[in-house]
């Protein structure tokens, strides 16, 4: 008999705190809903019953930015709005990931205008572009998916010392 | 008679030469008046009995770039009464470009003539709160003049640091 | 613990800090509080955004400020031919796309001087009145999410994929649609889309009827809505607010029956209207015209005529790509059109048309070139957040959330 299996029949696992940790923060990434415009009402059918976003976790839709590890930015940002946009993502805890959601926050898509931010990640540091005018609610749980395999292969140690950081930084 | 007829004859009544043009395109009947005499007409046109145009739609401004008269100030009224649409215009003759705010009149105008304000920069006299509806405070063009460029001027608006 | 109580003992300290001026020892009562609200809030709709004087719960003044999501559409418009606009009019009311395609092209229309074939308009008939329907769905479950009841949004999104599913056939695209063309609709509708419509209006009747039960015995509901926010006829017409929001404080006003376009004028319907103007009534309204759509929709199917989808205009309408690639002349035509654009003549006309939010109009200026010289969107979210200021006047803070729900503005037209 093996030392496994010896140890399952008493009803243990043998893991790293790496791997559980990961595997604990990938399955319940709670996402800041940042609806901004058309992509916000596809957000929230990606939330609704047919599409169910639950499924992978991620139902949980937090107003308040100190509750959620996960920025949605879903809808065109003005430059007006983006001052208000990142100093939601300021108070964000670590850590914290970013989906721009659709090709206005990618790109600024079809809006070559005087007031939209031609892509958000002039200020934010975004881990997930989805693409379509609005994406489809497949295309955000395929994104929020592709969030959830960057978080598995992440390690504690990567974070601690942002959470330090962000322990005595708290009010913005 | 015809709302049309009624409408025009009783502004050549009242207002005489201030009534400078008359034009029907597609059934839309759009007046032009004089700029001085905006709030007097907006004023007769709402309180005639006959007419009671009471809802002020739409306030906004066409910029004509290379005409003498740059601006032309256009306000869409309707009357429930008679069920009737019409279209006030008014040149703006002045250096700078300003007009009476007839928000005195029609109080849904004060956010119209908001919005016109930041777009073109045009003065309403008299406005209750005339600031920018649109587009920050402190930001020193106003977007929809033709010498703007869609694409905005660069560094005009400013943007959060990167991260 | 010795350390703090030794603080407070301090009469030196004690007297520093009431010397400091920053503390003030008034009575908190007296004091009003001004206090942001939005511009990310999840009552506002998107990105509006209120500044609120308040004496304790109650708000004395509040002042909306909008430009969250301007996104120069005029300005766009200027840039752009009028073909090209089409896809951005999806982007004004998000909620109901195909209402502001409609909305546009007859617009367009109206300034060109030609019409649509009998099917074509039957057709736009029936996607603005799904649509609408789509658009109420999202306002009465967001609504009622607002104000505490969360099922609501969830059954109300159940119907509103349904459409969409609808959409997604007919169009292409089941959210951003950019369905019709100038003379005419892109596709036709096909049987089995009919037959979705169909279905999909038989089984309505049932889910509106749930939806009704879950919030009519609420009392909690009623509560929180019942003489809140109220908008009187006079003040209603003075600031312009337009749609079921005008209609809920008793003004039968609606374009569909004032300046009737497309066919209207031979559908069998009612304009429901409400005397209390509150939130309450304007909650009912929606319910209400929900109704009244499922009957014309009803009425639509079954007069829908046979025929062309796109008027015989080849001067001002695309032709089908099909059509393009293979005959000498659409393609002539089809070339001109993307290069040099429709070219209407010299004119300025304002067409309206009976949103989901109430009137949205577009006033166009035309030179004689193949863009507008000026394009003017009239949008009713905009209108109808004026009234924002007086409502909120002597409200509670907690009514706050209910009042801008039951306006029901969309920030993507309100911003432009």
């Amino acid at each position: 008999m093996g030392l496994e299996a010896k140890l399952q029949q008493d009803g243990f696992v043998t893991t790293t705190i790496d791997a559980i940790i990961a595997w604990a923060r990938k399955s319940s990434v709670w996402p800041m809903p940042m609806g901004i415009s058309c992509c916000a009402i596809e957000m929230i059918a990606a939330a609704d019953p047919k599409y169910d976003l639950a499924r992978f976790g991620s139902e949980v839709m937090r107003f308040t930015p100190r509750q959620c590890d996960l920025m949605i930015v879903a809808g065109t940002v003005t430059y007006k709005m983006a001052q208000v946009v990142r100093r939601i993502y300021d108070q964000m805890p670590e850590p914290k990931w970013v989906i721009a959601m659709g090709a206005c926050t990618s790109s600024g898509g079809m809006y070559r205008s005087y007031s939209v931010v031609q892509g958000i990640d002039q200020f934010l540091p975004v881990d997930v572009y989805t693409a379509g005018c609005p994406p489809r609610p497949e295309n955000l749980i395929n994104a929020v998916m592709t969030i959830q395999k960057k978080i598995s292969k992440t390690k504690a140690r990567d974070f601690q010392d942002q959470a330090f950081d962000n322990s005595v930084i708290t009010n913005n | 008679m015809d709302m049309k007829e009624i409408i025009v004859e009783k502004l050549k009544k009242n207002f005489g030469e201030f009534v400078q043009e008359v034009t029907d395109f597609r059934n839309d009947l759009s007046i032009t008046i004089a700029s001085n005499k905006i709030v007097d007409v907006s004023k007769f046109l709402k309180e005639d009995p006959e007419l009671e145009f009471v809802m002020c739609k739409d306030v906004t401004a066409i910029d004509w770039a290379t005409r003498k008269n740059r601006f032309t100030v256009v306000y869409h009224i309707y009357s429930f009464k008679n069920n009737y649409f019409l279209r006030l215009k008014s040149n703006i003759v002045e250096e700078t470009p300003a007009i009476d705010s007839v928000t005195s009149v029609w109080p849904s105008s004060n956010w119209y003539e908001r919005e016109t304000f930041d777009m073109y920069g045009i003065v309403f006299k008299n406005h209750p709160d005339l600031r920018r509806m649109y587009m920050p405070e402190g930001f020193q063009y106003h977007p929809l003049r033709k010498e703007f460029p869609v694409l905005g001027i660069p560094g005009s608006l400013p943007l959060p640091e990167k991260i | 613990m010795e350390q703090r109580s030794a603080i407070y003992t301090d009469e030196k300290l004690i007297k520093k800090l009431l010397e400091d001026k920053d503390i003030t020892i008034e009575d908190a009562l007296d004091n009003e509080m001004v206090i942001n609200m939005g511009p990310q809030h999840p009552a506002t709709h998107g990105v509006l955004r209120l500044v609120l004087r308040l004496d304790g719960e109650t708000v004395l003044s509040a002042v909306p400020e909008l430009g969250y999501l301007h996104r120069g559409y005029e300005k766009m418009a200027e840039e752009m031919s009028y073909i090209e606009f089409i896809p951005h009019t999806d982007r004004l009311d998000y909620t109901g796309t195909m209402c502001n395609n409609v909305a546009y092209v007859l617009a367009v229309e109206k300034l060109l001087g030609i019409e649509a074939p009998k099917r074509a308009q039957y057709i736009r008939m029936m996607i603005a009145e799904l649509s609408r329907l789509a658009a109420h769905m999202i306002a009465i479950g967001t609504y009622a999410m607002d104000v505490g009841a969360v099922t609501m949004v969830m059954w109300t999104f159940r119907e509103r994929e349904k459409i969409q599913e609808i959409f997604d056939r007919l169009a292409g695209a089941r959210f951003t649609t950019s369905y019709t063309r100038i003379g005419g609709v892109a596709s036709d509708a096909d049987s089995v889309t009919i037959k979705m419509v169909r279905d999909f209006l038989d089984q309505f009747h049932s889910a509106l009827d749930e939806m009704d039960k879950l919030l009519l015995g609420n009392k909690i509901f009623i509560d929180r809505l019942e003489g809140i926010g109220v908008l009187s006829k006079e003040d209603a017409i003075a600031l312009g607010v337009t749609g079921p929001n005008l209609r809920a404080s008793g003004v039968a006003y609606d374009v569909r029956r004032a300046k009737p376009y497309l066919f209207y004028n031979e559908m069998d319907f009612n304009i429901p209207t409400y005397t209390d103007g509150d939130c309450l009534a304007r909650y009912w309204l929606r319910g209400d015209e929900v109704r009244e759509s499922v009957k014309i929709l009803y009425q639509i199917l079954d007069k829908m005529p046979q025929g062309e989808i796109l008027a015989n205009e080849p001067k001002h309408t695309l032709a089908h790509k099909a059509e393009i690639y293979t005959k000498m002349e659409e393609l002539i035509h089809d070339f001109m059109i993307i290069n040099y654009g429709i070219n209407p003549p010299v004119g300025d006309v304002f067409s309206s048309a009976e949103n989901p939010k109430g009137e949205l109009g577009f006033y166009i200026v035309s030179n004689g070139s193949g863009h507008p010289w000026k394009m003017k969107i009239r949008s009713p979210s905009f209108c109808n957040l004026q009234a924002i200021t007086n409502l909120c006047k002597g409200a509670m803070i907690s009514d706050v959330v209910a009042i801008i729900g039951s306006l029901d503005p969309v920030m993507g037209e309100a911003d432009k």
